[in-house]
């Protein structure tokens, strides 16, 4: 009994970087997606080709590629990019996210009717004001469910940070089956990812339910 | 001096002495051409709309009529030609060749014009109320209890007063027009557009929706409405304007337009609609 209350504290001490990580992830990949998003359908080229290059790239590629890139390539390119393992995680993190979310803000942006902006237009607003008072208030409500399985993918994808030694859940627990020969560390992981995650839907189940007032 | 001017010294409105605009149409389109790439939807169309005036547009669909309203309003801007709103250019032609007018300037301009769609358009994310105060407080500029009184007057206005706080998913299409009526008369426009404003709606609802536009008519206000209600055009307006191919086939007053009119096109477009 003791032993499995040890491991599980272990464990969970893996859980403070996990969650870190994802918060980190969210709070920096959700308004730049935001922004990518709107640059995105902006329609100036100046914005929507880097942009363009930007989202195939990195949703083209492996999560697990982009690490390895950031954390051992860069440096080697540019001796100054070389990073601490939590930041290299962190930032290809972000900039991984980014792109999906600014992938499902432009479709949530784009699948608002036409009409909406010339109702906005002939009352006489800009398209800055229609923007944040018509279209955008819209399409957070149409983007929840994507971005809510977003979250719970991050929750899982950050198990890849292993490969740079970081010591998050599934580090800890993989060290404890090495070293004492059990799986129960594996299934404790379990339940902790199952756990975060099951918050998450809460969560967002909350939200949707906040924006059900109208539609 | 026209009852115009004597209207807006009464009402304490700007005063129009000396001001170029004054005596000018509310709407004076010159040469109006549109084309979406080789298709060439209106072919050069003259118009004048004097203010007070309610003129319905009628004519087979794809003639251009929802193009044109959209032109006047500039939610289309025009290929070519000239538009002027109460004597303010949105689009001029001179000497062949076509102005620029800046942004801010069309969108101020056209703030004289409200319209109306066949869809509504209402803002989804907003009670009725809100819909109607929008604009007053991001455009007007209106501190929010002044925009709320005005709002729910609006609201009054159409028959919607107890509906202020309801979302448009939960109002009929006719109360949904009537709301998006009331926020854009909110802005006090001068000349109000409206494109088969009763077209999406359960034949039982048409009534409601044209009895507010009646009331309008009735307090002169200047009016463009492009209909299939026949009886609507020939009630209520003053004249009445016949479309084909991006063309202006006929203007005439209703009396003269439904019984005798120039064109056998005409006739026999109207023999269809009975
Ligand atoms: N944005 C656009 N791009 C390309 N073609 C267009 C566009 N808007 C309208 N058209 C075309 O222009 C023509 C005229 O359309 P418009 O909507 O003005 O006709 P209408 O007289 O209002 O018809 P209806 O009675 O069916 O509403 C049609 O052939 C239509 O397909
Ligand atoms: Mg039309």
């Amino acid at each position: 009994m003791t032993y499995l209350l040890d491991t599980t504290t272990y464990i969970l001490q893996g859980a403070g970087i996990t969650l870190r990580l994802f918060a980190l992830t969210l709070i920096f990949s959700l308004p730049l997606g935001f922004l990518g998003a709107v640059g995105k359908v902006s329609g100036r080229r100046v914005l929507t080709l880097p942009l363009g290059l930007y989202t195939s790239v990195v949703r083209g590629t492996p999560l697990l590629l982009q690490l390895f890139f950031v954390y051992y390539g860069l440096p080697l390119m540019i001796p100054a990019l070389r990073f601490e393992r939590f930041t290299a995680a962190a930032l290809t993190f972000i900039i991984n996210y980014a792109a999906y979310f600014v992938e499902i803000f432009r479709g949530g942006i784009q699948s608002i009717d036409r009409g909406q902006y010339e109702a906005a237009r002939v009352l006489g607003m800009t398209y800055r004001q229609t923007m944040v008072r018509i279209v955008l208030p819209q399409t957070l409500k149409r983007v929840l469910p994507p971005v809510a399985n977003e979250a719970i993918t991050l929750v899982k994808d950050t198990a890849l940070v292993v490969v740079l030694g970081i010591g998050e859940i599934l580090r800890n627990s993989k060290e404890v089956v090495s070293r004492d020969f059990t799986i129960s560390p594996f299934v404790i992981a379990g339940v902790i990812y199952l756990v975060l995650n099951y918050g998450l839907v809460w969560l967002f189940g909350r939200m949707e339910q906040r924006y059900r007032v109208y539609e | 001096m026209s009852d115009q001017t004597a209207r807006n010294a009464a009402a304490g409105g700007p005063a129009t002495v000396g001001d170029p605009a004054a005596g000018a149409p509310a709407i004076r389109v010159r040469t109006l051409h549109k084309s979406f790439g080789d298709l060439e939807v209106l072919r050069g169309i003259d118009l004048d709309v004097a203010p007070g005036e309610i003129v319905s547009v009628i004519g087979p669909s794809g003639s251009g009529k929802s193009t044109m309203l959209r032109c006047l309003i500039h939610l289309e801007a025009a290929t070519r030609g000239t538009i002027e709103i109460e004597g303010q250019a949105i689009a001029r032609e001179h000497d062949g060749r076509q102005e620029s007018i800046s942004e801010s300037k069309i969108r101020h301009r056209c703030r004289r014009l409200g319209m109306v769609f066949q869809n509504f358009n209402l803002f989804p994310h907003k009670t009725a109320l809100g819909n109607v105060i929008e604009g007053l407080i991001v455009v007007a500029r209106m501190p929010r209890a002044e925009a709320v009184e005005r709002g729910e007057q609006m609201l009054e206005r159409v028959g919607l007063a107890d509906k202020r706080d309801v979302y448009p998913a939960y109002l009929s299409g006719g109360q949904k027009q009537r709301v998006a009526i009331a926020r854009m008369l909110a802005m006090q426009p001068d000349i109000m557009l409206f494109d088969e404003p009763t077209s999406a709606l359960d034949p039982e609802l048409v009534g409601e929706v044209l009895t507010v536009i009646k009331d309008l008519a009735r307090e002169r206000m200047t009016m463009v409405v492009v209909t299939h209600e026949m009886s609507f055009a020939r009630e209520l307006s003053d004249r009445v304007v016949f479309m084909d191919a991006g063309q202006i086939v006929e203007i005439a007053p209703p009396e003269k337009l439904f019984t005798d009119p120039d064109h056998p096109r005409i006739r026999t477009f109207l023999e269809k609609m009975l």
